[in-house]
């Protein structure tokens, strides 16, 4: 399989990352030798076989569903671009 | 005070413990190291005035008798690691002046044992790359140089700037992080010594994550013995990380010179490749014969779907990214690029915040992710994997101990000299990434020198939670091999 340029703006899109024209073909070519290389596993027989979801056989730890952290809104927004009275602001949304 | 520089982590505790020298002398004496190294590039941002106050911390709990562990050993850390109040960026521009308001718990426990941060070191850009020439720092240089050469090499990556502040004497040790082979690349690059334990042995809370099924940190040091004292200190459950495993931290260090006597040690046959340069065959069959000198048994094992390792990393890894990285947006931290509504904001930053090798794996694994295409090439991967871990199950359950192999398919090269082709890039990770792939311990351990007077390396690769036996192996290696210095020119 392989991408167009078409798809290489819709993927940019997806991914909210700008993209000039100028570079979408050499983008296409990078993405397509990356699909060329991943090309061989279809020849891999995969009948039958798990997609691998946890790479260690153990369960998970689950903590207790209770408040232990907070209070600590100044850390959080302490590297925000742009705040006020700890919120974060960004371009208006709705009209 | 260049000799303070030079020695090991073993000796420098020693040598504390003895009162030879304080720990602020010993911390003195890498500063001025850095300093003078400041065109290798390994630090991205040295920390001086904190590495003095928790020196002179040290040395007051050492007179007290309260040193840990690691009490006045001074470390580098991979920018990649969360240290609070310093600037932490993943040498990353989309994560700007990030000053972190927490400490990751890997450098945490580092700190609580005693240890002193001398400073951030380089990386590849979120830790995407072989060669350490994404960062947004520009590159990293190799002490290392061909004999003759003035050409400047790479150090490996994406832990270039870790491995190159061990080898060049500007850290006695270092954290590093490894997600296809990060960690072990590099060591071999530098002749030093570097672990990736166990998916799960080391927390990856307050770490960059890059991709979270297969990241895992480990130490690069100039000694199976340092690499052990690290990795004991660096190990251990953590309730923030809830992939991180609660089994008990074992003394490593006590397993560098225990007997090899009746282990049984698997070559793989996938490994051996056509055009495989004879150095490194070579180095192969040494290091097998130094294991099979101390009492080891060797056997050839098969390990069928190695080949598809690569290509479903390619995969599986960009996927987790373009996942881990849709955080950097310029709302919460980092940088922020204006545009006429949120989305063209968010499209803003995310181009201008980005280098060309994390756009270009963050748009793969969009595409690999996306409706249409998810089960031809995600699900597809996820199944390969499960098929790589079983070829190292099969290997193991035949009482196979540990698998020996290069580390790398070539020593370092130079900076520029490759990266036209992405995938060649990919190609160095080809003996390594099959580790992450399966969640498994890989060591590499210096081994020998190429024909142009620069480091290779071999790996081993142990059973889960087995670290243990890869340094007991290690260290056979390294007696043998010797100990290689770059000599110094900068």
């Amino acid at each position: 399989m392989s991408v167009d340029a078409t798809t290489v703006r819709r993927i940019a899109h997806l991914a909210r990352i700008a993209v000039s024209d100028a570079e979408v073909p050499h983008l296409q070519g990078e993405l397509n030798a990356m699909l060329a290389f991943v090309e061989q596993l279809s020849e891999v027989n995969v009948e039958g076989v798990e997609p691998m979801t946890s790479v260690t056989p153990m369960e998970m730890k689950k903590r207790a569903d209770v408040v232990n952290d907070g209070e600590i809104a100044d850390d959080i927004v302490r590297n925000a671009p742009d705040t006020l009275n700890h919120f974060f602001l960004v371009p208006k949304v709705v009209e | 005070m260049t000799d303070l520089t030079s020695m090991t982590i073993a000796e420098a505790r020693q040598g504390l413990a003895s009162k030879s020298f304080t720990a602020l002398e010993l911390t003195e004496a890498h500063l001025a190291a850095i300093e003078a190294a400041r065109m290798l590039n390994a630090y991205v941002l040295p920390t001086p005035d904190r590495a003095r106050e928790m020196a002179k911390d040290a040395d007051a709990k050492i007179a007290k008798g309260e040193g840990g562990p690691l009490a006045g050993i001074p470390l580098g850390i991979k920018d990649l690691f969360a240290t609070r109040d310093i600037r932490t960026t993943a040498c990353s521009k989309i994560l700007g002046n990030f000053i972190p308001p927490y400490e990751s718990t890997v450098t945490s426990q580092l700190w609580r044992d005693g240890a002193v941060l001398l400073g951030k070191l380089n990386n590849d850009e979120f830790a995407m790359g072989s060669s350490n020439e994404t960062s947004c720092f520009g590159p990293v240089t190799n002490p290392w140089r061909r004999g003759g050469s003035n050409t400047a090499l790479v150090p490996g990556g994406s832990s270039g700037g870790s491995a190159s502040a061990v080898a060049a004497l500007l850290c006695m040790g270092a954290t590093a992080t490894d997600t296809g082979g990060s960690i072990r690349q590099p060591a071999a690059f530098t002749a030093t010594v570097g672990i990736k334990p166990t998916y799960g042995r080391c927390s990856r809370w307050g770490i960059v994550a890059f991709a979270s099924s297969l990241d895992q940190a480990g130490p690069i040091a100039r000694s199976t013995r340092d690499a052990a004292i690290l990795m004991r200190s660096m190990a251990g459950h953590d309730p923030k990380d809830t992939t991180s495993v609660d089994i008990a931290v074992p003394d490593y260090e006590a397993a560098i010179g225990k007997s090899v006597k009746g282990m049984k040690i698997g070559i793989p046959k996938e490994y051996r490749l056509d055009g495989m340069p004879a150095e490194i065959e070579k180095l192969w069959s040494q290091g097998a014969e130094w294991l099979k000198a101390a009492g080891a048994e060797l056997v050839e094992v098969s390990l069928p779907h190695t080949k598809y390792a690569l290509p479903a990393y390619y995969i599986v890894a960009p996927a987790e990214a373009s996942s881990n990285l849709a955080r950097y947006d310029g709302v919460r931290y980092g940088l922020r690029e204006p545009g006429k509504n949120i989305i063209e904001m968010y499209e803003n930053s995310r181009a201008e915040g980005f280098g060309d090798e994390v756009r270009r794996r963050v748009m793969i694994g969009t595409y690999v992710l996306s409706a249409g295409y998810y089960d031809a090439y995600y699900l597809r991967a996820q199944k390969v994997r499960t098929l790589i871990k079983k070829d190292f199950e099969d290997c193991f359950a035949k009482g196979v101990h540990a698998i020996l192999t290069p580390a790398t398919p070539s020593a370092a090269f130079g900076v520029g000299e490759k990266g036209a082709d992405p995938v060649e890039m990919y190609l160095n990770d080809i003996f390594t990434v099959t580790v992450n792939m399966a969640g498994l311990p890989g060591i590499a351990v210096p081994s020998g020198m190429d024909a142009q007077g620069l480091p290779l390396g071999l790996q081993l690769i142990g059973r889960p939670f087995d670290e243990e036996t890869l340094f007991s192996l290690g260290a056979v290696i390294e007696q043998a091999a010797g100990h290689f210095t770059p000599p110094k020119w900068w």
